[in-house]
């Protein structure tokens, strides 16, 4: 489980939203994006963290949900980016996709 | 803040809280109470009532709260019960989907805040007298209407709307009695999101299975007589623009008693078009290639010869009619026309052949969208894009009036969606307040102003407090038949023992 220490300017009630599923695997709000050096120290991924990482918004390559990710404290004092909206993609469009959670 | 304006100034109330014996629910409004004391500053502090008790109500509610020491929210919601698709849209087999229940609890019991279930705004009370009471009002009552195909046929018997059969396995009260016709052989459903694939694959699971869900006992015994054997997912345009997403089109691959089934010819050129495509859309495309091509090895062969279950999305086709059966009041089959397509990728469009093509079935599920409907005639509504007009959450020409959820953006998203959205909503009022063009400085009565009204209409609410007595009783019932709960279907029950 990713314990990230927030810095005083990302402390708001939208990343205390995240986590909306509580880690079930069942939303893309914890959605992290990671130094390339830290993500490749990372287990695989396995297909269902990958079937919700694909729907996170602002997707990168170095990208991984928090609550399936374990920081040991070899990166202590690493910088995490946290994407600037936690937009699922499956939402609005004009040519009426519609969708359920 | 303004540190003078706290003051104490419900002195009669409080007495009437400690003193009176048998306290009506009256005085307990004007508590503002839901179940315990509230602190007595309230007249004096900006008062937002919310109309809708869902994912989009109470993550408005949450994040005003929390903005704001000062704030007092209000969510009216016309069933007694909350939470809305949460608890009646998520299928019975994705419980994970629901743990934001725990999120939308702190709130209802965070002491600024008061749940008023059974209270139906539009008809108990309107949206003005609402504007009279408080400082704002936020919309999110969602969409409960949907978009019909317009077709012919379409108010046959054994034509659905995924909304009411979706609302009847989750038991919606006014769905109960929706008595979906299983008889036939061939299940077809129109549409390709992933409402579509929560219908199919709930049509098709194994029984033991959905009994282990908080799928209502209705739908699980008519579910466990059930003679269909094969759905069709249609949609009118090609693998590549299906509005379903992977993690649905798997459970879909690996549902257990099911072979998927498809049409090769439909899969014409995607595999060359794939490596093109964005990851997301490229791994979801590339599941439904190896679904519908790829020759299966041995074991699964032999698998896939034993299942009595199929499932296949079926492409470039539009319904442009209904067939009736002889009797002329059921469905028998369904006319589909076909398309080609135009274009490519998300933007690529459906243009009919001439061709037509008549599937047999016995029941035809339309999720082709949701749709919001006008809740009361002083509120704008855009009826052709069916939401409430506003920029960010303000509705256009109404100040106090705001819209957060499918209401505001339309009906498709997601739990995760919904927030962002009502985070936005909540975030526009409060700069609203700061900035002045909202006035909070007079006095509002907040649900003191309407409790006297609800009253003289005969209406009384379910506080947050009675509906955790129907959440305490449906999980006993639940129980005792192996699932997480066992919801109570009719409204009167829900009332019984919300006020035992």
């Amino acid at each position: 489980m990713a314990d990230v220490e927030l810095g005083e300017e990302q402390q708001s009630s939208d990343l205390t939203a995240a986590r909306a599923c509580e880690g079930t695997l069942a939303c893309s709000t914890c959605h992290l994006i990671l130094e390339q050096e830290v993500y490749d120290q990372l287990g695989l991924i396995v297909d269902e963290e990958l079937d919700m990482l694909d729907l996170a918004y602002g997707l990168t390559d170095t990208s991984r949900l928090g609550c399936q990710v374990c920081l040991s404290k070899s990166v202590e004092g690493l910088t995490v980016r946290v994407p600037a909206g936690v937009n699922d993609m499956r939402q609005a469009d004009d040519t009426g996709s519609s969708s359920s959670a | 803040m303004n540190a003078h304006k706290v003051i104490f100034c419900k002195t009669n109330t409080l007495k009437s809280l400690w003193t009176s014996g048998r306290r009506s629910w009256i005085n307990r409004l004007h508590d503002g109470v839901c179940g315990r004391v509230q602190a007595s500053f309230s007249s004096c502090s900006p008062k937002v009532c919310i109309v809708g008790g869902g994912p989009a109500g109470f993550y408005t509610a949450q994040h005003l709260i929390k903005a704001r020491q000062d704030l007092e929210v209000d969510i009216y919601e016309r069933l007694p019960v909350p939470f809305g698709l949460v608890r009646f849209g998520v299928a019975p087999d994705h419980p994970e989907v629901k743990n934001v229940i725990n999120t939308f609890t702190q709130t209802a019991q965070h002491s600024r805040c008061c749940f008023y279930g059974n209270v139906n705004v539009g008809q108990d009370l309107s949206v003005e007298e609402l504007r009279r009471a408080y400082h704002a009002v936020v919309l999110s009552y969602g969409a409960e209407g949907n978009r019909s195909m317009g077709v012919p046929g379409e108010h046959l018997a054994g034509v659905h709307s995924a909304k009411d059969f979706v609302a009847w396995y989750n038991g919606v009260p006014s769905n109960r009695e929706l008595n979906p016709d299983l008889s036939n052989e061939t299940a077809v459903v129109l549409g390709q999101g992933n409402v579509a694939l929560d219908v199919a694959r709930i049509l098709l699971s194994p029984i033991d299975t959905l009994k282990k869900t908080d799928i209502t006992q209705p739908a699980l015994e008519a579910l466990a007589e059930s003679q269909v054997r094969r759905v069709l997912i249609v949609g009118r345009r090609g693998p590549m623009q299906v509005a379903c997403t992977i993690k649905e089109v798997r459970e879909m691959v690996n549902l257990p008693g099911t072979r998927p089934e498809m049409v090769a010819a439909e899969f014409e050129g995607v595999a060359e078009a794939l490596k093109e495509l964005p990851r997301p859309r490229k791994r979801l495309t590339e599941l439904m290639v190896k679904a519908a091509l790829e020759i299966p090895g041995e074991k699964e062969r032999a698998r896939r010869s034993e299942v009595s279950r199929s499932w296949g999305f079926r492409f470039f086709r539009s319904p442009v009619e209904v067939l009736a059966a002889p009797d002329l009041t059921r469905v028998a089959g369904i006319r589909l026309a076909i398309n080609r397509l135009e274009g490519s990728g998300e933007g690529a469009r459906a243009v009919p052949t001439g061709e037509v093509e008549d599937v047999t079935c016995g029941l035809v599920i339309s999720s082709i969208g949701y749709k919001s409907l006008p809740i009361d005639p002083s509120v704008p509504f855009d009826s052709r894009r069916a939401i409430v007009p506003n920029t960010m959450g303000r509705v256009q020409q109404a100040t106090g009036l705001y819209c957060s959820g499918w209401l505001k953006t339309g009906p498709t998203g997601v739990i995760a969606t919904t927030m962002n959205n009502s985070f936005d909503t909540a975030r526009t009022l409060l700069e609203d307040i700061d900035s002045g063009t909202l006035d909070v400085s007079a006095t509002k009565p907040g649900s003191q102003g309407v409790s006297a009204l609800l009253e003289e209409r005969g209406v009384k609410p379910v506080t947050f407090s009675d509906w955790e007595k129907i959440d305490k009783e449906e999980t006993r019932r639940g129980e005792a038949m192996g699932k997480p709960r066992e919801k109570l279907l009719v409204v009167e029950e829900m009332l019984q023992v919300a006020w035992t």
